[in-house]
């Protein structure tokens, strides 16, 4: 696998001295326009970066405060159900199991995957993906971009939950017969989406390649470093 | 350099820098080291994007207005749709989660629709409107957060969810999600942010204001 790659490998937009702009796509000389600090795409004027600035810093900070909120998520309940005859508070798990119990299988699957595996996966990996980059690990390139563009994908899903509560507290509103409310679960939980969210955006899948080239490049490597 | 820039492009995943190709209609190109998509050539994509845009405007319009889902609990009865939702949520002072529903669902789905027509109708009028670049941006920001076909999945979630307790009331909003969810998508696909560039490349080559270089 990785002789494969290392054969393909061309030159990267960076060691020419190129950006390409993240909005526009152009790819533009660094020196161009170089008078001012901030360099801007000959084309659409957006901010030229080599890399994302303090890409592994920012996204440990959003990933390290996402599991410390993640506790809370899981614990606290997320909706108050109250009717003459129960009341019940559901945490997300426990949400899972009674739609389980109720012989609804299929949408107690669907809940579990998105509310429960999709933020742990997303979690779990950005935190492999960053323990890798920062090794400058050349330790399967093309799995773990894989890893990446499925955390993209998939971490949207994880906002299932909080419009079921949402939609629920609205409906359920039967004077005494029947109510919902959103617990503060809801809260925390919202929180990890977008704090997980935030972080996969920040993350730069370029730093998974880098190390490879740059070892394959033994003069480039002892220049920059 | 001795290279000519514009005839390169670097993929956004791994920076690889590639020689850009021609394409077949509804091809793509895809990085020849991490498998990213680089670039598609969509035929037709201004018009089949406005088409896609003006169609879920008013299915927009329709999901907004009427109650999505109503409920019948021993005779009293209860509808909403998904203003009303996010207001009770508000009112029942979660006010972050109805402030990021009412964001993802309602809001950012709005201002993707309203920046596609605010771009693509001069455009196909060969006019170029201001801002395309600052509107671009906002575009790629906001691009994660409209999650109308999440919300969607909640609504059938939400609807098994009620079904033992209560009669469900389906409401007009309901059909029309599931189409402006169909629709969006297809918005996505058919949009080609290339061929927004190229535009803008063509006309202020042969017409005035360039300012840079």
């Amino acid at each position: 696998m990785r002789r494969v790659i290392r054969r393909r490998v061309g030159p990267i937009a960076s060691e020419l001295g190129l950006h390409s702009c993240h909005t526009c796509g152009l790819v533009s000389d660094a020196a161009d326009g170089g008078h001012s600090h901030v360099q801007r795409c000959p084309r659409c004027e957006s901010r030229l970066h080599d890399r994302t600035p303090n890409s592994v810093a920012h996204c440990w900070a959003l990933i390290i405060s996402a599991y410390i909120i993640y506790i809370p998520a899981n614990l606290l309940p997320i909706m108050e159900t109250g009717s003459f005859m129960d009341y019940r508070k559901d945490t997300i798990m426990s949400g899972v199991i009674h739609l389980w119990h109720t012989g609804s299988w299929g949408i107690a699957t669907i809940v579990f995957v998105a509310s429960i595996m999709v933020p742990l996966f997303k979690l779990i990996a950005l935190t492999l993906l960053l323990l890798s980059v920062q090794r400058r690990s050349i330790w399967w390139p093309m799995q773990r971009a894989r890893l990446y563009r499925l955390v993209e994908l998939v971490g949207r899903w994880s906002m299932l939950d909080i419009y079921v509560v949402t939609l629920l507290a609205a409906l359920v509103q039967i004077s005494s017969l029947a109510t919902v409310r959103a617990g503060n679960g809801a809260i925390a939980f919202g929180a990890v989406v977008v704090l997980t969210m935030f972080a996969s955006m920040k993350f730069d899948p370029r730093l998974i390649w880098d190390p490879l080239r740059k070892e394959s490049d033994h003069d480039y490597y002892a220049a920059t470093d | 350099m001795g290279i000519d820039p514009p005839h390169f492009v670097a993929c956004h995943e791994c920076d690889l820098l590639l020689k850009e190709i021609p394409l077949l209609p509804g091809g793509v190109a895809v990085c020849c080291c991490c498998g990213a998509s680089l670039y598609r050539n969509t035929p037709d994509s201004l018009q089949r994007t406005m088409a896609f845009t003006l169609t879920a405007v008013i299915l927009y319009v329709i999901a907004n207005v009427y109650p999505i889902l109503g409920i019948e609990i021993q005779g009293i009865r209860n509808a909403t749709n998904l203003i009303g939702a996010v207001r009770s949520l508000w009112d029942q002072g979660m006010h972050l989660i109805s402030v990021l529903v009412g964001l993802t669902t309602v809001l950012i789905p709005a201002l993707q629709l309203a920046t596609m027509v605010y771009l693509i109708l001069p455009l196909l009028m060969k006019r170029k409107p201001p801002g395309i670049a600052l509107i671009m941006r906002v575009l790629n920001v906001i691009k994660p957060w409209g999650m109308v076909e999440v919300f969607m999945l909640g609504v059938l979630v939400s609807l098994v969810k009620l079904k033992d307790s209560s009669i469900i009331i389906p409401g007009v909003a309901l059909w029309s999600f599931g189409g402006l969810t169909i629709l969006l998508a297809a918005v996505a696909t058919s949009f080609n942010p290339r061929d927004i560039w190229e535009h803008l490349d063509e006309q202020s080559e042969s017409g005035e204001d360039r300012c840079a270089e």
